[in-house]
């Protein structure tokens, strides 16, 4: 008996995303998202725009308004964010979990300093005294990358460029410590050079601390370079997911393969960009939504909606690697 | 910032030039030869030279329009034929103040009543509250304030017998009669700007809240309250205080109706008497008042703009 091998008890996950969906009016924007965060572990949202990616981390934050959210979202010792009364929100908000948004531009108010809106967030989570915080928002500051700290506390957003914006942004959502980090798009809006510094500052603060990251992207490479877990998204569904490393070099799903291929590769000649459009929130087909845009599409497809299927590639039988198609790759 | 503020007062002295020229040339223009009246009916051709001589009208226009407002700015504003007082004394020291005070409680009544209610219309966007609102200020826009007016006065004031229905007292020398003296009236005057500004408040709010940085605010923990009243009301202000000051204008030709109705001695009375007893001299002094005061105020809005959105102290 005493022989067999003592297992560690698999760490409980942070966050596990149960049936999450979304209604805007008629529309269904979110179809029954199922996704698990490990704790410390970067999990990318892939897909096109109007995917659900960006949907998914509003939902989380409470912020979506105007929607009908249903499921369950368990965060690790909290209960189910969905369900959490208003104001155990707003206290879970910037501490336990905080988010980094697509245009820091607009996601900073105009009227005031970067620093006065970091020093706030830090004195009402934290607690801190005046003279703590602003020592910890200049940390802050020099700890993203933003040189001469202590004057840039008193510029205005208008004063910084995007790339110093977005660095004011992950300040403030690192603040606090929180446990996940929900990035959505972060780079979408600033110059193709800052991208990768942005992302590598994301990625290295957010590991620094321990903490767990949701990154929305829609570049695969990128995810599978900077990620640890792949999920993507098509029309509101899960339709592959995975370790990073499955999800790119063994997909299953012909959609992931054309998200895959439309990555720009300098002498590669077969470019092939996904044809045709996503269909409309009011308009689903019954089967499957990638059916009308698919190379493989069989008689069943449209017809039947497939379920997320477990992928036999295992190595060593721990991969969550799954994919939802009739007629996979 | 400097240059800018410099440039600013520089058109605004401008338009002050341009609207005395005007105010100037209305007592030019009046029917009657002011000589005449001064003489009655009786004069001898060589009284009237010498009378025209004395008071300068023999010169050019110019020199005409310097002296005047060269006497103007000094204060001396000239006699009135009916009163036989002195229209600066008048005008400026006893009418002027009524009708500032009663303008300053209408804006401050229609700021204290319509931003909270638009703030909590924007809130509660599309429910029974902003239902209700809605038909309030729509009525407060439409209803006429002498109607509201005599309205007022019969329920607060012969029914319920709470307010004067008419008289002032000034709330500098005597500060809670003239508070009460200035309820009635005050309301009369805001109904519309509560009401305009109810509607402002709310369609700019509104939009406001829909910012990514109101979600950030929110992202990052912000209770509702903060994120409304510090990062959402914040971001009105300048909308408010454009069409605060542009409204001034409306406001001042309010006072006219409201002190007629309430009987108050303000410059909008001081106005309508003279314009029925033809005192050109007195409507001139009103219309130099009144305008120099709107002017003034659009000059303080554009100044402040800076203070409300850091983004215009960067402009060259």
């Amino acid at each position: 008996m005493t022989g067999t091998p003592t297992l560690t008890p698999a760490p409980q996950p942070l966050l596990i995303v149960d049936d999450l969906s979304v209604h805007r009016g008629a529309a269904k924007i979110l179809d029954r998202v199922k996704l698990t965060v490990e704790k410390g572990e970067t999990l990318a949202l892939v897909g096109e725009s109007g995917a659900g990616k960006s949907t998914i981390a509003t939902a989380l934050m409470g912020l979506l308004s105007g929607a009908k959210v249903e499921g369950h979202a368990e965060l690790e010792g909290t209960g189910d964010l969905l369900s959490l009364p208003s104001k155990q929100l707003v206290k879970l908000r910037g501490q336990r979990i905080s988010m980094i948004f697509q245009d820091a531009g607009a996601a900073l108010n105009p009227a005031y300093t970067v620093g006065r809106q970091l020093i706030s967030a830090l004195r009402r989570n934290l607690g801190l005294s005046r003279r703590d915080a602003r020592a910890r928002a200049v940390d802050l500051f020099s700890s993203v990358g933003i040189n001469d700290a202590e004057a840039r506390l008193s510029a205005f957003p208008h004063q910084l460029s995007g790339g110093m914006q977005q660095r004011v942004m992950v300040a403030i959502a690192l603040a606090c410590n929180p446990d996940l980090l929900l990035a959505d798009e972060p780079t979408s809006a600033l110059d193709v050079t800052i991208q990768a510094q942005i992302v590598r500052l994301i990625l290295s603060q957010t590991r620094a601390r321990g903490a767990s990251c949701i990154f929305v992207l829609h570049d695969l490479a990128l995810a599978s370079q900077s990620c640890d877990r792949i999920v993507v998204l098509y029309a509101g569904q899960v339709v592959e997911c995975g370790p990073a490393r499955d999800v790119l070099e063994r997909h299953r799903h012909p959609y992931t393969r054309q998200l895959k291929s439309c990555v720009l590769e300098i002498g590669r000649q077969d470019l092939e960009a996904p044809e045709g459009t996503v269909p409309s929130h009011d308009s689903m087909p019954p089967g499957c939504r990638f059916a009308t845009r698919c190379p493989r599409a069989l008689p069943r497809c449209a017809a039947e909606m497939p379920p997320l299927t477990p992928a036999s590639d295992d190595r060593d039988g721990a991969s969550d690697h799954a994919f939802a198609c009739w007629n996979p790759e | 910032m400097l240059l800018h503020a410099l440039a600013r007062i520089g058109q605004t002295l401008a338009v002050l030039f341009v609207v005395s020229v005007a105010s100037f040339g209305l007592l030019k223009l009046a029917p009657g030869d002011p000589v005449q009246i001064m003489l009655g009916s009786e004069y001898s051709p060589e009284a009237y030279e010498s009378l025209v001589a004395e008071m300068g009208l023999d010169q050019p226009f110019l020199v005409q329009y310097a002296h005047w407002a060269l006497n103007f700015v000094q204060g001396d504003w000239g006699t009135s034929f009916v009163a036989h007082t002195d229209i600066f004394t008048h005008a400026f020291k006893e009418a002027l103040p009524v009708t500032l005070t009663l303008a300053s409680f209408s804006l401050a009544f229609a700021i204290l009543i319509g931003v909270p209610l638009g703030v909590l219309s924007a809130v509660k966007k599309d429910t029974a509250f902003d239902a209700g609102a809605a038909v309030f200020a729509l009525t407060g826009t439409a209803f006429p304030s002498f109607l509201l007016g005599i309205l007022l006065i019969w329920f607060f004031g012969v029914k319920l017998g709470l307010f004067p229905v008419m008289g002032y007292v000034s709330p500098w020398q005597d500060f809670w009669t003239g508070i009460y003296h200035i309820i009635l009236p005050s309301l009369t005057l805001s109904t519309y700007f509560i009401a305009m500004i109810t509607r402002l408040t709310r369609a700019t709010l509104i939009e406001v809240l829909e910012q990514p940085y109101i979600a950030a605010a929110r992202a990052r923990g912000e209770p509702n309250w903060r994120v409304i009243w510090v990062h959402g009301v914040r971001n009105i202000a300048m909308p408010l205080v454009t069409i605060l000051g542009l409204q001034l204008g409306v406001l001042l030709q309010g006072t006219v109706l409201t002190e007629t109705v309430f009987n108050l001695p303000g410059i909008g009375q001081m106005l309508t008497s003279a314009v029925l007893g033809r005192e050109y001299a007195v409507v001139q002094a009103g219309v130099m008042m009144t305008a120099t005061l709107f002017i003034g105020v659009n000059l303080l809005v554009d100044l402040s703009y800076p203070l409300l959105d850091p983004r215009l102290r960067d402009r060259k």
